[in-house]
């Protein structure tokens, strides 16, 4: 009565985790999403039409036509274009803050928890008060500090979401300090370095893999929040959140300014969150029903 | 539920000093000399040492944070840059609105949070289901700017119903609460759904079911009351993201509140000003979650009675 299926092998994790996201609509469809932004990001000399930062008074405010598929903003420039081009910026700075993020807040939370003790309680006070400032403001406060640029957005919201990564590779290496493979490898006399790096660390990939893919659509929305309150990326650059802000005293009269880059952050942000969601549960069978 | 009391209480002075210490070290982390940089690049010589002198740069780090943290006690925060008004009357002054805006956003998210969440859960599998998660979804993903923006579009200019700024009338506070409640709203459904579809599936209200108790018995005295639980923690971890959204929305709506006042500080270097904002939003975030911690003690049994010494016995099983 047992279908075939069963007859054979049992397949890879990494192979099961990949059919169960294959299954999942949502996701795939997240992921369709996602290769066209990337796509745009990577080719976005060859499908623009416009120079992002060419400015032509002759045409400034215009509604969207077939020359400017999205219309222009107040200086006349191609809308179309400029968020093809704000797209390279903000899918870069939401994979390396979110870089930034994990690797140090993961490697800071696999250390702790492999040796616990006074370390651990130190840096994870640490995170505690990072925590209580709200992420987006405590961003901000950084970016007030170091003063508002393209590498220093990055950092200030890698900065911003470090503790979450700390706190999630702690949980793990914690729970794995005691199991038995990794006191084998401490029997044949293994370095903690390399058993941190080749039993801890990949044996808490999964829940990481899953934080860093919603982490890098919150670390877009952030980036796009302190470019549109004036704190990120400066003018003439385009990216989403400024061309928002710069949209906005034109929202009586030319509201598609200010509605489009809107639109190109919820795509971009509801695909990553789409796609968290369901490596989540192709991931980590235990959570499925 | 007195000691439960008093060892979060005491959890909580670490936090303050750790949160005072960041914030102290918001000046002094800037790379070169903050006076400068709050005076501009055409400030004599005089007035930056006039302005180290004021906020008192010249003596050691040390000291400095001493002399920080007792002000703070006594709550000095010092003065504007800009404006010279003392840091603490401008956080008073403005500590109303921010407040009245974030309790508004709060209230209305939990009031259509919940229930989203509950009819999604109680409707499992529904046209209902996947449209109100597909709406939480889109709820905290669109920027929360841009939402403000759209409904100011819609509301105040397409339909001029509602005014796009200001502050004094209910009216002026529509706009800006909704916007803020959209994503927390968001969050909250999603949670509740979740969690009323765990407790469904507990063998206690299969039991209440199979005692012959009516639905609606079963779903608000077993289920939602249980359900209720982890929501509640939610709601107070995002109320980080809450104050964050505040800072965003009272931007986008002109709405004087602490928020603004922290984006224009920034902006214009004004340190001080920076300082209480960044610690008022932080000791609200903390206060909050000791709040919640204590409210979930309250009510969860098992918490409760964990902590009231000789009766926990009773709570094992």
């Amino acid at each position: 009565m047992s279908p075939p299926a069963d007859s054979r092998a049992p397949r890879s994790p990494m192979r099961e985790a990949w059919s169960r996201l294959g299954r999942n609509r949502g996701a795939l469809a997240a992921l369709a999403v996602l290769a066209v932004l990337f796509g745009g990001a990577l080719l976005a000399p060859w499908i623009t039409r416009h120079d992002p930062a060419a400015m032509d008074v002759l045409v400034r405010l215009q509604r969207p036509s077939l020359a400017h598929w999205l219309g222009t903003d107040n200086f006349g420039r191609d809308i179309f274009s400029r968020i093809v081009y704000a797209g390279r910026i903000s899918l870069i700075i939401g994979f390396v803050a979110v870089g930034i993020g994990a690797v140090w807040g993961g490697a800071a939370g696999a250390v702790c928890g492999y040796y616990g003790g006074k370390l651990d309680d130190g840096v994870m006070r640490l995170m505690d008060i990072l925590l209580s400032v709200p992420q987006i403001i405590l961003a901000m406060a950084i970016v007030g500090v170091l003063g508002a640029s393209l590498f220093n957005l990055m950092v200030a919201v890698g900065i911003s979401v470090l503790p979450r990564y700390a706190r999630l590779m702690r949980a793990s290496a914690m729970s794995l300090r005691g199991v038995e493979f990794v006191e084998a490898a401490r029997a044949v006399g293994k370095s903690d370095l390399r058993i941190i790096l080749e039993d801890i660390i990949p044996n808490c990939l999964a829940p990481l893999i899953v934080l860093s893919t919603l982490g890098v659509a919150q670390a877009i929305l952030s980036a796009a929040t302190l470019s549109f309150l004036g704190l990120g990326i400066q003018p003439p650059t385009p990216e989403w959140g400024a061309m928002l802000s710069d949209g906005r005293q034109f929202l009586r009269h030319a509201p598609h300014i200010t509605i489009f880059p809107g639109v190109a952050i919820a795509v971009v942000v509801m695909a990553l969150n789409l796609l968290g969601d369901g490596l989540r549960d192709a991931l980590d069978p235990k959570l499925r029903e | 539920m007195l000691s439960y009391l008093c060892r979060r209480l005491l959890f909580f002075v670490p936090i303050l000093l750790g949160v005072s210490l960041l914030v102290f070290s918001i000046m002094h982390l800037t790379p070169g000399d903050p006076a400068q940089i709050m005076l501009g690049p055409e400030a004599t010589q005089e007035d930056i040492a006039k302005v180290r002198q004021a906020l008192g740069l010249d003596r050691p780090l040390a000291v400095q944070y001493l002399v920080f943290v007792s002000n703070l006690l006594q709550g000095d925060l010092g003065r504007s840059i800009r404006s010279d008004v003392p840091v603490w009357d401008e956080l008073t002054s403005r500590l109303p609105a921010t407040f009245l805006l974030a309790g508004c956003g709060i209230l209305l998210a939990i009031c259509l949070g919940f229930p989203l969440g509950l009819l999604a859960a109680c409707r499992h599998n529904t046209l209902l289901d996947t449209s109100s998660s597909m709406l939480a979804l889109l709820g905290f993903s669109v920027p929360n700017f841009w939402a403000g923006l759209m409904l100011m579009l819609l509301f105040s200019i397409v339909i001029p119903i509602l005014p796009s700024s200001g502050y004094g009338e209910w009216r002026n506070l529509v706009l800006p609460a909704v916007t803020l409640a959209l994503q927390i709203m968001a969050i909250i459904a999603r949670m509740t759904r979740s969690s009323v579809l765990e407790v469904i599936r507990q063998d206690y209200v299969r039991t209440a079911r199979a005692k012959g108790l009516r639905e609606r018995v079963v779903l608000w005295r077993h289920a939602v009351r249980n359900a209720l639980l982890p929501v509640v923690t939610i709601t107070g971890l995002y109320f980080g993201i809450l104050l964050g959204g505040v800072v965003v929305i009272e931007t986008v709506f002109s709405y004087p509140g602490i928020g603004r006042m922290l984006v224009e500080a920034i902006r214009s270097h004004d340190y001080p000003l920076v300082q209480g904002g960044v610690l008022i939003f932080s000791v609200s975030v903390c206060a909050i979650n000791l709040g919640v911690d204590i409210l979930y003690a309250f009510l969860d049994p098992r918490i409760r009675e964990q902590y009231s010494g000789a009766r926990g016995r009773r709570a094992a099983a």
